[in-house]
C-alpha cells in the first residue's frame, strides 16, 4: 500500500543530501539516543496510572522524515499510519489514535493510545515522534476494557481512528472530551495522554536543535545514514547465522478465555539470498475470544532483529534500517492478522509466544546460542470497585515471573521480560488500594532445572480488603514452558482463591467479573522460566546454594541428581550415585527442546493436574469478512 | 594560629589541602593512596603536608575528609556479611527487587543478576505485620523474632537490618525486634529501615538499610583507626566527613549512617566548586570534573548544588540524599576503535586503565586513548612542568593511527574525531543535569577540574555555551579544596503521604517542627551551636495520583500560614518548566524533610597579584604545534605560576601547572581573575563576573534561566557567540529549589 496522507511543506526545497562524516553521525546517533531516554523520563515522572509510571507500560520512538525509527524499541508504526491516513499532515499538527485496524496493527489493542507528531523545521518535515501508553481503562464492558469472552472489537471500548488532537496547533478539546466520556478514569487517561504528548514535544524540542546545530539537511542524510549503517550490520549478522535451509517451531497460546484452544502460532524462517523469510503459515485461525494479535509486520521485523541483535551481538545498535532484509508473511485471518472486527484486547498472550517463537528459531541451528522459553507475556491482575466511602477504586497491574535460562547463566527469578517494566511496591498497593499483600516471593522448584536454571515464578497473595471484582489475565496453565539442550521445562500458572469460609477455588487463568469478599486472598502464581542444558552437569554446590537460598527445595534438587538437605548440605555419596543412574537413562545426544509431555496427554491429564477442565479445540467460523470493512 | 586540613582519598591519589585559616595561605601535598588501609595514606600526607607548612600536627584544629572507604566497599563487594529481618511473606524482597531487567528488549539475554547485598540465606521472616496506615494488624511474635537472630548467629552475619513492612508509619515492631536483637546477640550492630529511611516503599527502604550495615563494620574500622593514628600523634583536630549530600558530618555520626556517605568523594569535587564560585562571584556553575576513566557532572544554581534523593554506587542504588551528580565513562584513558561490523567512531567505556594506560605512557599501551589523542593534538604537551613523566609521541601517534586507517582519514584527523566523540558524550552528562532539568547551559558558567577537566573544558563550554569556562588554581585538588571549605550539613525527614484536603499547614508545621530538632540536635551534639544552624523545610510534593514527587524547598517562617499553598504554587510552576505543562489535581505530599545546615568557614582565598593584559612574561615555549579544527597552528605555552591578574591569554595556548594542563582553543582566549582562575571566553567577550572582585559571599543576583521558557529558536550552542550573556548578568526568570 502507499501513502495517502498528504504531507503539506511549506518550504518545496528538496533536502540536499550530504556526504556524513562518520564522526557527526555518532553524534546525532548519541544525542538522538539520549533524547529517547528523555522521552522515557518524562513519561514516567509525569503520568498517573501505575501501568505507565510505576510499570513503565509505555514506548516512545524517533523517527525519520519518512516514518522509519531512527531510536526506540519497538520499531516504527508510522508507515501503517501514512497508509491508512487519507488527510493532509500540517506543522502544529499532532495525531491521536487507538485503533489497530486502521493503522495496520500500530498498536494491537485499543488500550494503547497512540501520539504521532511530524517535526517541522523551517517549512519541511524532517522527523517524528511517537509515544504510545497503555490506558489503565479505555471503557467497554469490563474494566480495565480487556473482556476475557469480548468477540469483537466494539466490546472493547473507545476506538479512534486516525485524528488531528491538535490542528496546526490548536487543541481539538471536544474530541478530548468525548473520548474521555468514555472510560472509567478520566483523570487518569488525560494525565497519561498528556505524559505521552509531553514526551513527544520534548523529542521535537531536541531534533529541532539538532537541525539547528547540524543543518536541517545534514540532520535528515544523517538519519538516513544511521539507518543505512544497521542494514549492513544486520546483513553480515543474517548471512552468518540464518541458514537457507527452513528451519519451523510452533507454540501454543493455551485459551482463548472461551473455553477454547490451544491455538498454534507457526512460523518457518530461511534465507534466500541476503533476505530473511519469516513465514507464519501454520498458524491457527483466529479465535472467537479476544487472544487475537493484530500484528504489524515491521514491529515484528523490530522483535525478530533485537533477538538477533541481542543473542549474536549486542553491541550493534538497532534502528528500522535492515528492514528490506526481512519479509514477513503472515495469513490474512489468523490469529496474527484477524479480520475485522475480532476481539483483540488480550493479545499480550501471543505476543509473548512470538518471542518464544523467535527465541526457538534462531538458536536451532546454533544451539549454543538458544535460550528457554519463559515468562514471554505480561500477566494482568484487575480489582475494582466502590469502598466503604463511596469511591471507585481500579487497579491494573502487571505480573512478573520466571526469567528463562539463557547461554549466558541462570533466568533471574519474579523478574519482567519487558523492557524498563517495573513492580509496583506492594506498600504503594497497600495506601491506595483496598488491598493487604501477604505474600510476594517466587516459588521454589517453580524454574526449569538445567546447567543453568530457569528463575522461579512470582506468587503474590492480594488480601482484599473491600467487597470487589476481579479479572485475570494469564497464559502457561495448560502448555509448558519449555527447556533446551537438556534443561527440563518450568512450573505452570496458577490462580487459587482463598475464601474467607475456608474453601478453595480454582481459577481459570483469563476471567472477569470474579467477585471478591472482604477477607478473601488470591493467590496469583505465575510461571517460571524453562531450564538450558543438562540439569546433571550444574555444579552440586550451586545447586545447594540454591536449597539454602530456599530457590530449590530437597526434593527439587534431585531434578539435578543432587541429594543434599534442608540446610543445603550435599550427601556425596548419594549425589554420585543419583547423577550416575539419571545419566544411564539419558539418551547419548540431549534433544534441543523439552517441551513437556505430549499435548495430548497433556490435555487428558488437564483436569486432574489444573484443577480446570481441558479446553475444547478451537473451532473456527468464517464470519468475519476479508478486510474490506476495515477500508 | 589554627589550621583546617581538608582531605580526598581518590583511586590514585590522597590530595591534602592545608589551610592557614587567618592568612588564606594554602600548602598542597599528593601521596599515593593506600587501598589496603586508606589511613596510612593519609598519615603519610599529613606528616608531610606539615613539615611543608612548618607545623605540627597538633595545630590542625580541623580535619575534613572525602573518603572512597564506603564507596568501595560497595563497588569490591568487600562489605560486612549482612543478616536481614523481614516481614513474613518478604524475605525475597531484595531477590525479586523491582523485577527491572535493564537493557532494553531481549536485555534479559545478556543479564545475570547480581547477588544481593544481604544473600537470601541470611534472609529471615518473622510473623508480625503493620498496615498501611500504621495499625498494627499482628503483633510480633516474639518466639520467630529470636529463632530468626539465633540462625543469623549462627551464620556468623556481622551487621543486621531490620526492615519490616510499613514501618514508615510505625516504627515500634522494628524496635521491639532490636531490643530483642540486643538480648540474643549484643555485639551485632543494627540499622532499623524506618531510622535509616523513614520512607515508603519497601523495597528501596530496605536496600538502603541493609546498604548501611553492608559498609557501617568498614567505615567505623576505618573511621577509629584514623582517630587511634592522629591521637598517638598528639592531633587533637575535630574530626569531620564529606556526606555524599556535600554537608559535613562528624565521624561518630557518620559510623552508626555510614550510609550517608556512599558518595562523600564526588562531593568534593562539587564542594569544591562551590569555593571557586564564592571566591570568583560566579553563582550559577556547571561542574566538570574529568579524570582517567570517568567523568563527573553536577550543576550549581544561584550557589547551590541540585541534589537528588538517591546515592548510585554501582549496581545499586539507595535513597540517601547526595548531590546530583552525574558519571559518565568516559575519561582521558577510553579506548577508541571502530567495530567492524558498523564501521563507527566508539569511544569507550573501556578504559586503558593506569595500567598499561594510554600508548604515551609507554607502559606497554598500544591502543589509542582519549590522551593519546590530545598528544596527537598538541593539545598535552610531551613534557609538562613540574612532570617527572616524558610522554610518548610517536606511542600515541601509531595508536591513532590505527583509527584513522579504519576510517581512511588522517591520524590528525582520527584524533580529533576521538576528541570530539568523547566531548560528546561527557556534553551528554552536562545535558543530563542542566537541559534536561529545565536549565539552560548557556546561563552557566563551566568549572573544570579533575586531571583532565582542564584540557577538555574548552570545547566543552563550545558544546554547552556555557561561558566562561573556569579553570580554579590547582584544579587537581579542588576535592581537597571542597573538603576543607564546606559546611556542616543534617538532615531528619520522613513519609507523610497526604492529599492537601486531608491535612493543613498546622500539622505538617508540627511534623517539621519536631524534624527540625531531630536534626539540630545531632549538629549541637557535633559542637555547632544553635544560632550557626540555618533551617530549610522540604515538602515532597506530587498532583495526586503521579508516582514521582519533586522536594520543594519553603521557609520556616511564617509556613504556619500559608505554606502549603505556596509550596504548591512553586511546585506547579516547577512542574511547567520541566515538563511543559501543569495540572489541576489536588496537591499531594509524600514525604517531609528538614534540612539545617552550619556555616561557611571564614576561610581567605589567595589573591593574585595584579599585571596588565600582556602575559608574554609566562611564556615558556612560542613555538608549539598545536591542531585546532582540522588546523595546525603555532601555539604558545605559559607557566601559569608567572600569570598575573589581569593577563590576557589568547588562543592558542596551552598553560601548564603542577598537576595539570589547560588548552585555550585558537577562537578563544583566558583572562586571569583576582583569585588565579582562568576565564576562558570567545574571543571579543568579556568574562565580566569575577573580574570586578566581588568578595567571597557577595551577592551577586544571578538566577537561572528555565530552558522551557527559553526562545523556541535554540541557537547553536557552538555559535552563540557574543550574544550568551555572562551568567552573572543572566537575567532572573523564576527560582525555584532543585
Amino acid at each position: 500500500m502507499t501513502s495517502k496522507a498528504q504531507i503539506i511543506e511549506t518550504n518545496k526545497k528538496p533536502f540536499k543530501k550530504v556526504t556524513i562524516d562518520p564522526i557527526t553521525l555518532d553524534i546525532i546517533e548519541s544525542a538522538l539516543r539520549n533524547a529517547r531516554f528523555e522521552m522515557d523520563a518524562t513519561v514516567f515522572r509525569t503520568a498517573m496510572s501505575s501501568g505507565i509510571r510505576e510499570q513503565h507500560d509505555a514506548f516512545p520512538l524517533i523517527a525519520n522524515k519518512d516514518g522509519k525509527m531512527v531510536v526506540g524499541q519497538f520499531g516504527s508504526f508510522i508507515g501503517g499510519f501514512l497508509n491508512n491516513y487519507d488527510g493532509t499532515i500540517e506543522e502544529g499538527d499532532v495525531f491521536f489514535t487507538n485503533d489497530p485496524y486502521k493503522t495496520e496493527g500500530a498498536i494491537s489493542h485499543a488500550n494503547d493510545w497512540l501520539i504521532l507528531l511530524p517535526i517541522f523545521f523551517s517549512g519541511r518535515l524532517v522527523g517524528w515522534s511517537c509515544h504510545f501508553g497503555h490506558m489503565t481503562d479505555n471503557g467497554g464492558k469490563v474494566p480495565g476494557s480487556m473482556p476475557t469472552d469480548a468477540t469483537t472489537i466494539f466490546e472493547e471500548g473507545l476506538v479512534t481512528p486516525p485524528t488531528k488532537l491538535y490542528k496546526k496547533g490548536v487543541l481539538q478539546s471536544t474530541l478530548l472530551e468525548v473520548m474521555l466520556n468514555q472510560v472509567r478514569l478520566p483523570t487518569w487517561n488525560r494525565s497519561d495522554l498528556n505524559a505521552v504528548l509531553a514526551a513527544c514535544r520534548v523529542a521535537e524540542k531536541r531534533v529541532k536543535e539538532m537541525c539547528v546545530r547540524f543543518g536541517d539537511d545534514v540532520f535528515v542524510s544523517a538519519c538516513q545514514a544511521a539507518l543505512d549503517r544497521n542494514k549492513r550490520a544486520m546483513s553480515i549478522l543474517i548471512d552468518k547465522n540464518v541458514s537457507e535451509a527452513p528451519v519451523s517451531f510452533e507454540d501454543y497460546v493455551d485459551d482463548d478465555g472461551r473455553g477454547y484452544g490451544p491455538y498454534k502460532i507457526k512460523c518457518t524462517m530461511w534465507r534466500e539470498g541476503s533476505k530473511v523469510i519469516l513465514d507464519w503459515k501454520g498458524t491457527d485461525p483466529q479465535a472467537i475470544g479476544s487472544i487475537n494479535f493484530y500484528l504489524n509486520e515491521n514491529m515484528l521485523k523490530m522483535f525478530w532483529g533485537i533477538y538477533m541483535i541481542m543473542v549474536f551481538d549486542p553491541a550493534i545498535l538497532f534502528n528500522d534500517g535492515f528492514y528490506d532484509l526481512v519479509d514477513v508473511r503472515i495469513p490474512q485471518g489468523t490469529l496474527l492478522k484477524p479480520n475485522f472486527p475480532a476481539a483483540l484486547s488480550c493479545r499480550t498472550h501471543a505476543l509473548g509466544r512470538i518471542f518464544d517463537t523467535f527465541a526457538a528459531l534462531l538458536g536451532q541451528k546454533t544451539p549454543d546460542f538458544l535460550c528457554a522459553a519463559g515468562f514471554s507475556s505480561s500477566p494482568h491482575f484487575m480489582y475494582s470497585g466502590t469502598n466503604s466511602k463511596g469511591e471507585w477504586y481500579q487497579l491494573y497491574q502487571i505480573g512478573f515471573g520466571g526469567i528463562p535460562a539463557k547461554p549466558f547463566g541462570d533466568g533471574p527469578d519474579g523478574h519482567s521480560m519487558w523492557p524498563s517494566f517495573t513492580n509496583v511496591p506492594q506498600e504503594y498497593l497497600e495506601a491506595y488500594f483496598p488491598l493487604r499483600i501477604d505474600r510476594h516471593e517466587t516459588t521454589p522448584d517453580s524454574g526449569g532445572a538445567g546447567r543453568f536454571r530457569g528463575g522461579n515464578a512470582l506468587r503474590v497473595d492480594y488480601c482484599f480488603l473491600e467487597d470487589g471484582e476481579i479479572s485475570i489475565h494469564d497464559d502457561r496453565w495448560l502448555t509448558y514452558p519449555w527447556g533446551v539442550n537438556g534443561g527440563t521445562p518450568g512450573k505452570r500458572s496458577e490462580k487459587i482463591l482463598y475464601r474467607t469460609n475456608g474453601s478453595i477455588e480454582y481459577h481459570h487463568s483469563k476471567c472477569d467479573n470474579v467477585k471478591v469478599k472482604k477477607g478473601d486472598v488470591l493467590a496469583f502464581i505465575t510461571w517460571g522460566g524453562g531450564g538450558w542444558g543438562n540439569p546433571i552437569e550444574r555444579e552440586a554446590t550451586l545447586v545447594a546454594t540454591d536449597v539454602r537460598r530456599g530457590l530449590v527445595t530437597p526434593e527439587g534438587a534431585k531434578r539435578y541428581g543432587v541429594v543434599v538437605n534442608a540446610d543445603g548440605v550435599i550427601n556425596e555419596e548419594e549425589t554420585r550415585k543419583l547423577r550416575a543412574d539419571i545419566k544411564s537413562k539419558q539418551p547419548a545426544k540431549m534433544p534441543v527442546f523439552d517441551l513437556g509431555p505430549p499435548l495430548a496427554q497433556t490435555l487428558a491429564n488437564c483436569e486432574k493436574e489444573t484443577h480446570l477442565p481441558a479446553p475444547r479445540p478451537p473451532v473456527f467460523r468464517p464470519d468475519f469478512h476479508a478486510a474490506k470493512a476495515a477500508e | 594560629m589554627t589550621y583546617r586540613l581538608g582531605c580526598d582519598v581518590g583511586g590514585t591519589f590522597t590530595d591534602l589541602l592545608l589551610i592557614n585559616e587567618a592568612t588564606g595561605e594554602t600548602y598542597r601535598a599528593k601521596t599515593p593512596s593506600t587501598p589496603q588501609d586508606q589511613s596510612i595514606g593519609v598519615m603519610t600526607g599529613i606528616e608531610r603536608i606539615c613539615k611543608d607548612a612548618g607545623i605540627t600536627p597538633a595545630e590542625i584544629s580541623e580535619f575534613m575528609h572525602g573518603t572512597t572507604v564506603a564507596t568501595n566497599a560497595v563497588l569490591e563487594g568487600k562489605g560486612a556479611v549482612v543478616g536481614l529481618i523481614v516481614t513474613d511473606g518478604y524475605k525475597q524482597v531484595l531477590q525479586i527487587a523491582r523485577s527491572f531487567v535493564p537493557g532494553g528488549l531481549a536485555g534479559w539475554i545478556i543479564w545475570n543478576k547480581p547477588l544481593p547485598l544481604a544473600l537470601l540465606e541470611n534472609t529471615c521472616e518473622v510473623k508480625e505485620r503493620i498496615g498501611a496506615r500504621g495499625d498494627v494488624v499482628r503483633p510480633v511474635n516474639e518466639e520467630s523474632v529470636r529463632e530468626a537472630v539465633r540462625k543469623l548467629k549462627a551464620n556468623k552475619v556481622q551487621a543486621i537490618t531490620v526492615s519490616l513492612m510499613n514501618s514508615f508509619a510505625n516504627g515500634d515492631h522494628e524496635k521491639k525486634i532490636r531490643d530483642i536483637i540486643k538480648q540474643e546477640f549484643p555485639e551485632v550492630p543494627v540499622s532499623l529501615s524506618h531510622e535509616v529511611l523513614p520512607e515508603m516503599y519497601e523495597y528501596e527502604r530496605t536496600l538502603t538499610a541493609v546498604a548501611n550495615s553492608y559498609v557501617r563494620p568498614t567505615v567505623s574500622r576505618y573511621l577509629k583507626n584514623l582517630e587511634t593514628t592522629f591521637a598517638s600523634r598528639n592531633m587533637k583536630a575535630k574530626c569531620k566527613v564529606l556526606r555524599s549530600d556535600g554537608g559535613l558530618m562528624a565521624f561518630g555520626n557518620a559510623a552508626d549512617k555510614p550510609v550517608a556517605l556512599m558518595m562523600s568523594g564526588p562531593a568534593g569535587g562539587v564542594a569544591g566548586a562551590l569555593w571557586v564560585s564564592r571566591q570568583s562571584g560566579f553563582k550559577n556553575l556547571l561542574t566538570f570534573d574529568m579524570g582517567g576513566t570517568s567523568t563527573d557532572v553536577a550543576l550549581i544554581e544561584n550557589g547551590e548544588p541540585q541534589l537528588r534523593r538517591e546515592t548510585k554506587v554501582g549496581d545499586v542504588t539507595v535513597r540517601a540524599s547526595s548531590l546530583d551528580v552525574r558519571t559518565v565513562g568516559a575519561g582521558g584513558g577510553s579506548i577508541a576503535r571502530v567495530p567492524e561490523l558498523t564501521g563507527a567512531l566508539r569511544v569507550g567505556p573501556e578504559s586503558a586503565g593506569a595500567v598499561p594506560g594510554p600508548a604515551c605512557y609507554g607502559k606497554g599501551g598500544t591502543e589509542p586513548a582519549v590522551t593519546d589523542a590530545n598528544v596527537v593534538l598538541g593539545h598535552l604537551p610531551p613534557s609538562l612542568i613540574g612532570g617527572e613523566m616524558k610522554l610518548d609521541v610517536a606511542a600515541s601517534k601509531a595508536a591513532c593511527k590505527k583509527v584513522g586507517d579504519a576510517l581512511k582519514i588522517s591520524v590528525e584527523t582520527a584524533a580529533e574525531g576521538i576528541v570530539k566523540i568523547v566531548n560528546e558524550n561527557m556534553f551528554g552528562a552536562l545535558r543530563l543535569v542542566s537541559i534536561e532539568q529545565g536549565y539552560d547551559p548557556r546561563d552557566f558558567a563551566l568549572v573544570a577540574f579533575g586531571g583532565a577537566g582542564p584540557l577538555h573544558a574548552n570545547a566543552l563550554g563550545k558544546l554547552s555555551g556555557s561561558w566562561p569556562v573556569i579553570i580554579p588554581p590547582g584544579p587537581g585538588v579542588l576535592c581537597a579544596y571542597g573538603d576543607a571549605t564546606t559546611r556542616a550539613r543534617n538532615e531528619a525527614s520522613q513519609t507523610f503521604v497526604r492529599r492537601y484536603s486531608e491535612t493543613s499547614n498546622k500539622d505538617v508545621t508540627a511534623i517539621l517542627k519536631s524534624l527540625s530538632k531531630q536534626a539540630q540536635d545531632s549538629l549541637i551534639k557535633e559542637g555547632i551551636p544553635v544560632k550557626e544552624q540555618t533551617v530549610i523545610w522540604e515538602v515532597d510534593l506530587r498532583y495526586t495520583g503521579q508516582g514521582f514527587s519533586v522536594p520543594i524547598a519553603c521557609k520556616p517562617e511564617g509556613f504556619e500560614k500559608n505554606g502549603l499553598a505556596q509550596a504548591g504554587k512553586d511546585f506547579d510552576t516547577f512542574h511547567t518548566r520541566q515538563f511543559t505543562f501543569a495540572l489541576d489535581a489536588e496537591h499531594e505530599i509524600v514525604n517531609l524533610r528538614a534540612v539545617v545546615v552550619g556555616e561557611y568557614p571564614n576561610v581567605k582565598a589567595i589573591r593574585v597579584g595584579k599585571g596588565g593584559t600582556d602575559p608574554s612574561k609566562a611564556v615558556v615555549n612560542a613555538n608549539h604545534e598545536f591542531w585546532d579544527e582540522g588546523k595546525k597552528y603555532k601555539a604558545k605555552i605559559y607557566d601559569r605560576a608567572k600569570l598575573k591578574a589581569g593577563n590576557i591569554v589568547q588562543g592558542p595556548a596551552i598553560v601548564t601547572e603542577f598537576d595539570s594542563t589547560t588548552v585555550i582553543l585558537a577562537d578563544c582566549m583566558g583572562t586571569i581573575d583576582h583569585v588565579g582562575c582562568i576565564l576562558i571566553t570567545p574571543k571579543g567577550m568579556k568574562p565580566k563576573a569575577g573580574m570586578s572582585a566581588p568578595p567571597a559571599g557577595g551577592k551577586a543576583k544571578a538566577k537561572a534561566k528555565p530552558a522551557a521558557k527559553a526562545k523556541a529558536k535554540a541557537k547553536p550552542a557552538a555559535k552563540a557567540k557574543a550574544k550568551a550573556k555572562p551568567v552573572a548578568k543572566a537575567k532572573a526568570k523564576s527560582k525555584k529549589k532543585r
